[in-house]
């Protein structure tokens, strides 16, 4: 298994986008802080945008050896019948 | 007479024994619950009964396995089995094989009683309910991994969004035991560190074939999972225990690997429409300030900065010709005054008097000019007698009178003979013209009469 990840910090940053894009949207807050907090914003959502494609693609079936402890191997799904 | 036949108690039960065992070896009883009690032994005994009669009836625990519902005592049944004789009591009763609701099949009921069950918990509440990860990236799978589920579930992902990390964690999910492997696998995946979402389902089947999933213990095994479940069994039309107590329930499994994906590529979705709406924002508030900046530099101020200037200009003038004004009328009082003054002067006879001044000053005038003259000529004979004492003085006035000077080449005057040995050259200085002498000879001592000896 890979380490443990969560999307913790992915779903921090999201929400923080979140919240920038509506302060920009609502439009007070003074300009260099609308600068500031743009950036800051830009740099969020290419931060998501990354971690979403790096996701990556494995299949894996969990098995147990004879001491009961949990191990992933990499499985291939069953063929279609009649292929 | 007929012989009288007299039978032991013994002998009578062992007749009526084998004309009940072999007369009713297997029938369906049709009745009513009542007194139903399980014994420690685990097994259950009640009496079957309608409105005029009664039988006694067991159920043996090896049996109670096979009985999908809870007999309760009220529950209009059918009871299969044999009717056995208990000599010892003189008693008969009905040994039950299998035991069915009336009415709704014992799977059925079986159900509807977990479900009312578990609803009383509160299990099936929407309040329970978590929200799926809005970022799902690592999927466990509880299901068989020979069967068309999985396939169809790998399927959809793989086409729909590749980039999943998906586990499997394999269970039978019909027949004995499979409640069991089912719950084990949720519990399994739980214990594996960052399973966002777990599915559980098998495809479509018979009622029996998704039994499984409507078993208490998969019920529970869903209700302690940390991770969401989607319950995804069978077809549409298949609701089962485990539909009501997930988090979420898809119809098929094809469906819940559709609603995972679809969280995904929404999340995707909302990334890019963010960083849109976020790009729209500022470059809205910028034309803002921009538009701003505009009607400001619009303004007069800006665009004619030497307004403000021209307009101080223009005061100025004005105050410039007022004071002007204001000069001028002061002056021309003044001079009214002034000619006023004039003709007030002349009646006091200041002209007369002015007159007289005048004619002393030129008299005065007269005797500076002629004083001034007196002493220039003065100061001329001077000059001309200092003068003629100056050229009686001059070598050159000597000369005049006949003398002569001798220089040596290098300028220097001749006063010896000695400076000037014969044959050397001397310029002989006369009042009119020069001569270059070359000396013959010279004597030394002179002869000539000193003053003293005229004296």
């Amino acid at each position: 298994m890979n380490e443990p990840k969560t999307d913790l910090k992915f779903e921090e940053c999201l929400e923080r986008l979140e919240q920038i894009v509506h302060a920009l949207e609502a439009g007070n807050l003074p300009l260099e802080e609308s600068l500031r907090v743009f950036e800051e914003g830009v740099a969020l959502a290419r931060h998501c945008g990354r971690y979403l494609e790096e996701a990556e693609r494995r299949v894996e079936l969990l098995v147990k050896d004879e001491a009961g402890n949990l191990a992933a191997r990499p499985f291939r799904p069953p063929a279609e019948e009649g292929q | 007479m007929s012989q009288r036949r007299v039978l032991t108690v013994s002998e009578l039960s062992q007749q009526l024994r084998e004309a009940l065992e072999q007369r009713f070896p297997a029938v369906w009883v049709e009745g009513e619950i009542s007194n139903f009690k399980v014994y420690g032994s685990g097994h259950a005994y009640f009496t079957l009964k309608d409105a005029q009669a009664q039988v006694r009836a067991v159920l043996f625990r090896n049996r109670t396995r096979r009985i999908r519902f809870e007999p309760r005592d009220g529950q209009h049944v059918l009871a299969f089995g044999a009717i056995e004789v208990y000599a010892q009591r003189g008693e008969y009763q009905l040994v039950v094989e299998l035991l069915e609701p009336r009415g709704l099949g014992a799977l059925q009921l079986a159900y509807e009683q977990l479900k009312s069950r578990l609803a009383a918990e509160g299990l099936f509440d929407q309040g329970r309910k978590r929200p799926l990860p809005r970022f799902p990236r690592t999927i466990g799978i509880v299901t068989s991994p020979s069967g068309a589920a999985i396939r169809d579930m790998l399927r959809v992902i793989g086409r729909r969004f590749g980039e999943l990390h998906i586990v499997i964690a394999p269970a039978r999910v019909q027949g004995e035991g499979a409640a069991e492997e089912i719950a084990r696998g949720i519990a399994d995946l739980n214990r594996l560190p960052g399973v966002d979402v777990i599915i559980v389902g098998r495809g479509g089947g018979s009622l029996e074939d998704l039994w499984a999933f409507n078993e208490e213990v998969v019920a529970r095994a869903i209700v302690a999972s940390k991770a969401p479940i989607i319950s995804a069994v069978g077809h549409e039309v298949d609701v089962t225990i485990s539909d009501f107590v997930a988090d979420l329930r898809a119809p098929t499994p094809s469906a819940a690997a559709e609603l995972v994906v679809r969280e995904k590529q929404a999340l995707v979705e909302t990334v890019h429409d963010l960083t849109a709406r976020l790009e729209r924002a500022m470059r809205r508030r910028l034309d803002r300030e921009r538009q701003h900046l505009g009607q400001l530099a619009s303004r007069r101020v800006l665009t004619d900065p030497a307004r403000p200037l021209r307009d101080w200009q223009r005061r100025l003038d004005d105050a410039t010709a007022r004071l002007g004004r204001a000069i001028h009328a002061r002056l021309r009082d003044a001079g009214h005054r002034s000619t006023a003054a004039a003709v007030g002067l002349r009646r006091g006879g200041l002209l007369t008097r002015l007159a007289g001044q005048r004619r002393q000053l030129d008299e005065l005038d007269r005797r500076l000019r002629a004083g001034v003259r007196a002493r220039l000529e003065r100061d001329r004979h001077r000059l001309r007698a200092l003068a003629g004492r100056l050229d009686s003085l001059s070598p050159l006035a000597v000369l005049a009178r006949g003398y002569s000077l001798a220089r040596l080449e290098n300028g220097d005057i001749v006063r010896d003979a000695r400076q000037a040995p014969p044959g050397s050259r001397v310029d002989v200085l006369l009042s009119e013209g020069r001569l270059a002498c070359r000396v013959e000879s010279a004597t030394e001592h002179d002869v000539r009469p000193h003053v003293e000896d005229v004296a």
